[in-house]
């Protein structure tokens, strides 16, 4: 039983994923400029009003671009392990099925 | 080093999954919190233009002064992860500096949305009764400007226009019509929806200030907050990010899109 188990943690050890590509303060502050300059541009977007309709998917893709550069560098999911990653990603998946039911409900599409 | 990162990601440890649990509990804990949000917006959308009476989204907000929060709270999610980095290779000065600035910046965002509220609660709307650009009035502002029929040169006069009371008055020789229409929670469904959820918001950035602040003294403490034990500051760094995503998301939804007519 021991042996199993100092065989299996050895095993574990020689499995588990070794983080190669930490990322380094350069690489938050460049992250940090792309969501300055996003945001910036979201505020400029926002004042055209010719755009009319168009202004809500550049305005979306803009906010999931945001979102996604926070939660892979400073969240660290890019480099973390995948589980963790899954359990955020299912539970915003649910968040978003729980939103569009309640819009869906309320004849929000109509 | 390497053990320090690998500590530091909550992996290679002896559980089940070989990930650490606290780890795992908080990001079960944010993927729940998604969902709490998430209905939250959705309740904003729902009711959104639903309000019978103003103030109405386009009445009150000042997109340039959420910008500068906005900003404000990005900046912040930069710091704090300076600040675990920091902290991950030893340096503890480093450390302090960059989780102070976090809390500073956290607390900037707190007063501007402490200054919002106040503005909205005490919204006054002022209409110069011979504006030229009168068409493009919003429709408090147009409900403001009926009162200018009532002006009577020299004199301050009270008008009643539906749940407002209007004043109409001269100023630098021009007739100007005022009045206080402030939004409070209880005041249109706009304001309901839109407190209850930029208000939890607020409550999550407040505990996260507390939470961040309780680290930065702790780490004053011998053997309190150090480059091996950083499991901690990995957690409240996470929990920062995820309000600042959260952000990101009512930021676009509810300010962009508030004043969008057409959404």
């Amino acid at each position: 039983m021991t042996q199993q188990a100092h065989s299996a943690d050895a095993h574990h050890a020689e499995a588990a994923p070794v983080h190669t590509g930490h990322p380094t303060p350069g690489t938050y502050f460049k992250v940090a400029m792309a969501l300055t300059a996003i945001t910036a541009l979201e505020v400029v977007v926002y004042f055209f009003e010719w755009l009319s309709y168009g202004i809500i998917p550049i305005l979306v893709i803009l906010s999931l671009v945001k979102f996604a550069l926070v939660a892979m560098f400073y969240m660290h999911l890019r480099y973390d392990h995948k589980l963790f990653s899954t359990m955020f990603v299912a539970g915003l998946v649910l968040a978003l099925l729980v939103a569009f039911a309640l819009l869906a409900l309320f004849k929000w599409f109509i | 080093m390497a053990q320090v990162t690998a500590a530091s990601h909550g992996e290679h440890e002896a559980t089940t999954t070989g990930l650490n649990h606290r780890k795992m509990l908080m990001w079960a804990f944010l993927g729940s919190d998604c969902m709490f949000f998430g209905s939250l917006i959705a309740t904003y959308l729902v009711y959104k233009g639903k309000s019978k009476a103003g103030p109405f989204p386009e009445d009150v907000f000042s997109i340039p002064v959420t910008s500068v929060s906005t900003f404000v709270l990005l900046m912040s999610s930069m710091s704090m992860v300076l600040a675990y980095a920091a902290l991950t290779r030893g340096n503890m000065k480093a450390f302090r500096i960059w989780l102070a600035s976090t809390v500073i910046m956290g607390a900037t965002f707190l007063a501007f949305q402490t200054f919002e509220f106040y503005e909205f609660a005490n919204h006054e709307v002022v209409v110069e009764c011979n504006d030229p650009d009168a068409a493009d009035w919003t429709d408090l502002q147009a409900k403001v400007g009926s009162a200018c029929g009532s002006f009577v040169a020299g004199e301050e006069t009270e008008v009643t226009i539906g749940e407002y009371t209007v004043k109409v008055f001269e100023e630098d020789g021009h007739a100007v019509a005022e009045t206080t229409a402030g939004l409070t929670p209880r005041t249109n469904l706009f304001g309901t929806t839109f407190f209850t959820l930029t208000g939890f918001h607020g409550a999550h950035v407040t505990l996260g200030v507390i939470w961040l602040l309780s680290l930065f003294f702790f780490s004053f403490r011998k053997g309190g907050v150090t480059p091996k034990r950083n499991l901690d500051v990995d957690l409240a760094a996470l929990y920062w990010h995820f309000v600042d995503v959260v952000w990101i998301v009512i930021f676009t939804v509810v300010y962009l899109f508030g004043v969008f007519q057409g959404f």
